[in-house]
């Protein structure tokens, strides 16, 4: 016999945002402790509204299956100890145990056997413990109860019904008690009916104007609102998570089109979408003749006698006075960029960044430093690039900012238009931030990349100075994004340069501010300090600078040794954030490790291609083979060395060879390592793996011939010369040592 | 069923207070010292704490010295009301209870679109947080509706349950005016008509200009210190009062330090002397004063004390 449950749980309005997740606690938790309990089903399905959550299992045992275990026990002449803990733990006595012949003799067995339980017991048990252990992310507490839930709980339908009929599972929770009643639409149909099964449930719930499955409500909005738009040649502005906020918003949609007042279609469309979607939930409507966003779409809740007439108005009313805002805050920022945006810069002099770090304008000097450096390793225009820096944040200024930050950059780009400055300023403006996260589009302009790194790394260097590097969860400052979004602005535009200097420079630059900023230090010189352009400047000739800065203000944490610690910390983060990067294009972790033991690994497009190609070379039969090999040889020259207490650096010659695959090994080393080295220098890693491919065969046919540890001293020596050389060829390639397998 | 639309912004007050007076509220007067909001009132943050049920409602005078545009701003004020509800234990029909209220200010339920929409309040002021919604008329927010889970620190047991009403914008809609300072205050045809503008429209002004450039900054940073300071003195006297051998925590003007600090950050921030790492910092400040006089409440009597 099979049954069908529905379970709504009634409350006060859920958030949209925790919806989708709350269905599939709900599903996961309740089926799996039916199914623990021995229930068995065919399906379930959950469904949410703004006011219930809703659950139904069809083909639900009417009883749990009834078990019987058998579990082995001590023998019978085992100590009495050993039988206590055997009955404690089965819960039986001892009368209750079966005695058998074994092998080993006679031997206690208990047998526990369960009894098949109602469905309704079980469901009523595992529907509590849900409730009252389910997973909101906030939950609260209401009137004098204990009980938690996402809003208040009201009501709490359970019924099990079969074709002969329901019933209520019987159940109470803090005296809320379960029953076969739920309502309609909060003013539509508010009155309480019954409900004896899910077909009657969902058709009685249409009825009182409450669809109850989320994607029809979804899908109702949006064909809706596409006809109506449609029908005026117009077009809808697609939005999928809207679209899901606003069916989680409504148990009966009713889509409105409304007008944006003539006076505000001159605003930006983005500073339309943003203040319409972000403020009022509206859909934006374009006009495909003019370019522009021209009316909105909203979504009521009822409908109602003037067919939604007074709450367009008042929605279009709320649109004015939010629009009135943007208006305001545009036609003031239009104002002063037109003027060279020289108050905007006057004003982040007065914003603190941070207050180890300086203003924002101090931040905006630094990266405009940086930005210079970069630009020889791009080709990109310096003085564009200068311009570009100074003003790609400038717009922090604006009220429009102010009001929507998710539009910095972009206002930048629009006020940078009203200033006539060259394209890539504005553009730079707008797509310096990018990329934001690991699918974010990537800048190519390189006027706009030399500003996104800049940008990103005057962040980390910052952070990394004054010691606010990311722990654990906790990275406020989003730095392990700003550190992906170097490498992918490096990998990306195939930029083939060690960003060790310019990471140094960051530090230095960096080191300056803070030097500047340190409160209880004032003095002529300190005042004076000013950043020195990178121009060719060494490392370690900015770790001098460092050292004589950090001597105007006696402090042994502002010398040169502490900034290359510094550096060398934000290296291995960004080595830690390619690792992260190179695993999800299935990269394996030990041979990232082989390529960053490698020199020039600040440079991550070498590191890129190094590792790809020596990922699938280790793929490869060669490669793994010859893996094998180096391992051979390492091992064998690890423990010889050991032994012998010396290094076999020598040079090994062909003379002392004696074996024809000793000689041919000799051959091809020498053939090849030419090869490979200048593939390496030229980091064509491809070419180089084709070179030692070529060497695993030699090898394995080497080993197999040869034996290294002969009594003769001078050959056994001139071998395990031999296979230092292989060592120290494959040396060049990656650190082997560091590959598993 | 069709009530009397209102005709004027003390209309709406009005009809409010007599709504909360014949559904159980005590009508209180606004508080007597400068607040950003109706939760600042003492019968809100401090009562809102400890086991004792609790009903009050009242129109708060609130200030927002950031929010003054010179009067000329539709809606924007530096000065506004709340109209503020609190029931303690929140009943079980309080979302209808509020519906209601709404439907006392002529807002005909048959023709409008009221929504709750997902907003978690919180208060780093106060160190306050509670779970509900703001409310929304035909796309406007017109109140915030939240369930107390903290205040100062201190778990809400019972929950209180709060309602903060906004009362120029929703009169503003009742009443279909655009421009606040053209709303009618006292009704259309009393002898001497007055005007929102009438009576605000100066005071913005002087206010906003006030607040953004002629309040010394010097004098409103050392008012603060001293708030501060004051507070905690309060709450560090002995708890026996040596005059009358009773036992007096002075919580409440303790308190009202914490407001006048609050406030003051309000002042300065409006000023911009407050950079974004100090604001975090100012803002921490008053919330430990918040719930240092948490704390000392719900040693009180009124706060579920045995006396």
């Amino acid at each position: 016999m099979m049954s069908d449950l529905l379970l709504e749980l009634f409350s006060e309005e859920i958030p949209a945002s925790v919806q989708t997740r709350a269905c599939e606690d709900l599903k996961k938790l309740i089926t799996n402790g039916l199914v623990e309990a021995g229930l068995t089903y065919a399906s379930a399905a959950t469904f949410v509204t703004p006011r219930r959550l809703c659950l139904t299992i069809e083909g639900l045992l009417n009883k749990s299956l009834s078990t019987r275990e058998e579990r082995k026990g001590p023998r019978v002449d085992a100590p009495e100890k050993a039988l206590d803990g055997f009955l404690r733990g089965v819960g039986l006595t001892k009368d209750q145990l079966e005695i058998r012949d074994e092998k080993k003799g006679q031997t206690y067995f208990a047998i526990i056997e369960k009894e098949g339980r109602d469905a309704t017991e079980i469901i009523a048990e595992v529907v509590t413990s849900s409730i009252r252990n389910f997973p909101w992310p906030k939950s609260m507490r209401w009137g004098e109860g204990q009980l938690r839930w996402v809003r208040p709980l009201h009501s709490i339908l359970c019924i099990l019904s079969a074709d002969d009929g329901s019933e209520v599972v019987k159940f109470d929770i803090d005296g809320l008690q379960s029953s076969n009643l739920t309502a309609g639409h909060r003013f539509l149909a508010p009155k309480w009916f019954s409900v004896s099964s899910f077909e009657q449930y969902q058709t009685k719930l249409k009825k009182s104007y409450v669809v109850l499955d989320e994607q029809e409500r979804a899908d109702h909005i949006w064909e809706d609102a596409k006809n109506m738009t449609f029908a005026q040649g117009l077009e809808l502005v697609e939005d999928s998570d809207l679209l899901a906020e606003v069916a989680g918003l409504v148990e009966w949609p009713v889509v409105l089109m409304g007008d944006i007042a003539d006076e505000f279609l001159g605003l930006p469309s983005e500073v339309l979408m943003t203040s319409m979607k972000e403020h009022q939930k509206f859909f934006s409507v374009k006009n495909p003749k003019t370019g522009r966003i021209e009316k909105f779409i909203t979504v009521a809740n009822k409908t109602t006698a003037d067919n939604g007439a007074t709450i367009l108005a008042g929605n279009q009313k709320v649109l004015f006075a939010r629009l009135s805002d943007a208006k305001f805050f545009w036609e003031n920022d239009l104002r002063i960029a037109k003027t060279g945006m020289g108050e905007w810069i006057d004003q982040l002099q007065k914003v603190t960044f941070h207050n180890k770090l300086g203003s924002q304008a101090e931040r905006i000097d630094r990266i405009t430093m940086l930005a210079v450096a970069i630009s020889p390793l791009i080709d990109a225009n310096i003085e564009l690039v200068r311009q570009a820096a100074k003003l790609a944040k400038v717009d922090l200024s604006s009220e429009m900012v102010g009001e929507f930050t998710k539009l910095q950059g972009l206002m930048g780009s629009y006020y940078a238009a009203e200033c006539d400055l060259p394209a890539e300023v504005g553009v730079a403006s707008r797509e310096h931030y990018s990329p934001l996260g690991p699918t974010d589009k990537v800048p190519t302009a390189p006027t706009s990349v030399a500003v996104a790194l800049a940008d990103k790394i005057d962040t980390l260097t910052g952070f990394w100075a004054i010691d606010e590097k990311p722990t654990g969860s906790k990275d406020p400052y989003a730095l392990r994004r700003a550190a992906l979004g170097v490498i992918r602005l490096v990998l990306s535009n195939d930029i083939d340069e060690s960003l060790a200097r310019i990471l140094a420079y960051g530090c230095y630059l960096n080191f300056i501010s803070i030097v500047k900023h340190k409160v209880d230090e004032e003095s002529e010189a300190i005042a004076q300090l000013t950043y020195l352009d990178l121009g060719s400047l060494s490392i370690e000739q900015l770790f001098a600078h460092v050292n004589e800065i950090g001597a105007l203000i006696e402090d042994k944490n502002s010398k040169a040794p502490c900034i290359k610690i510094t550096l060398q910390s934000l290296i291995s983060f960004f080595h830690d954030r390619l690792k992260v990067y190179l695993r999800d294009k299935n990269i394996s972790h030990d041979i990232i490790d082989a390529c960053l033991a490698m020199p020039n690994n600040v440079n991550f497009l070498v590191l890129k291609k190094r590792a790809q190609a020596l990922q699938t070379f280790c793929d490869s039969a060669d490669g793994d083979n010859l893996l094998q090999g180096f391992k051979r040889a390492n091992n064998i020259l690890i423990a010889e060395e050991k032994r012998d207490g010396v290094f076999y650096e020598g040079t090994p010659e062909i003379k002392y060879a004696t074996i024809e695959e000793e000689k041919a090994l000799f051959e091809i080393l020498d053939e090849n390592e030419i090869q490979i080295n200048k593939a390496i220098l030229a980091n064509d890693f491809t070419a180089a793996m084709t070179s030692l491919a070529k060497l695993r065969e030699p090898i394995d046919a080497f080993f197999g011939a040869v034996q290294i540890n002969v009594d003769l001293q001078i050959v056994r020596r001139n071998r395990l010369c031999l296979l230092n050389r292989i060592k120290s060829i494959m040396a060049n390639v990656a650190d082997f040592t560091l590959i598993e397998g | 069923m069709a009530i009397k639309k209102p005709t004027c912004f003390q209309d709406i007050i009005l009809r409010l207070q007599n709504y909360w007076a014949e559904n159980g509220c005590a009508i209180l007067q606004p508080y007597d010292l400068e607040v950003g909001a109706g939760t600042f009132h003492p019968a809100t943050m401090l009562r809102a704490l400890g086991p004792k049920p609790w009903a009050v409602a009242y129109a708060q005078p609130s200030r927002r010295p950031t929010d003054g545009r010179y009067g000329e701003n539709p809606n924007r004020l530096q000065h506004y009301y709340q109209y503020q509800v609190l029931i303690k234990p929140s009943p079980p029909n309080f979302q209808d209870l509020y519906l209601g209220s709404l439907e006392a200010i002529g807002i005909d339920m048959k023709l409008h679109d009221i929504r709750f929409v997902e907003d978690d309040w919180e208060s780093p002021t106060l160190g306050a947080w509670g779970l509900g919604w703001e409310v929304w008329c035909d796309g406007m927010e017109v109140s915030q509706f939240t369930y107390f889970q903290q205040v100062g620190g201190h778990d809400c047991k019972p929950v209180a349950g709060e309602l903060t009403y906004g009362l120029e914008r929703l009169a503003m809609y009742v009443l279909g005016v655009d421009h606040v300072m053209d709303m009618p205050f006292n009704s259309p045809g009393s002898i001497i008509e007055l005007k929102y503008g009438d009576i605000f429209r100066q005071t913005e002004r002087e206010y906003s200009r006030w607040n953004f450039d002629i309040a010394d900054t010097n004098i409103l940073l050392q008012h603060f210190k001293d708030a501060e300071n004051e507070c905690q003195r309060i709450l560090d006297v002995s708890d026996i009062d040596p005059k009358t051998g009773y036992k007096i925590i002075m919580a409440h003007p303790a308190y009202d330090q914490c407001i006048k600090a609050s406030h003051l950050f309000n002042l300065l921030d409006a000023r911009g002397v407050i950079s974004v790492t100090e604001r975090q910092s100012y803002i921490g400040r008053v919330r430990s004063l918040a719930k240092s006089c948490a704390d000392a409440f719900v040693l009180t009597e009124a706060g579920g004390a045995a006396s």
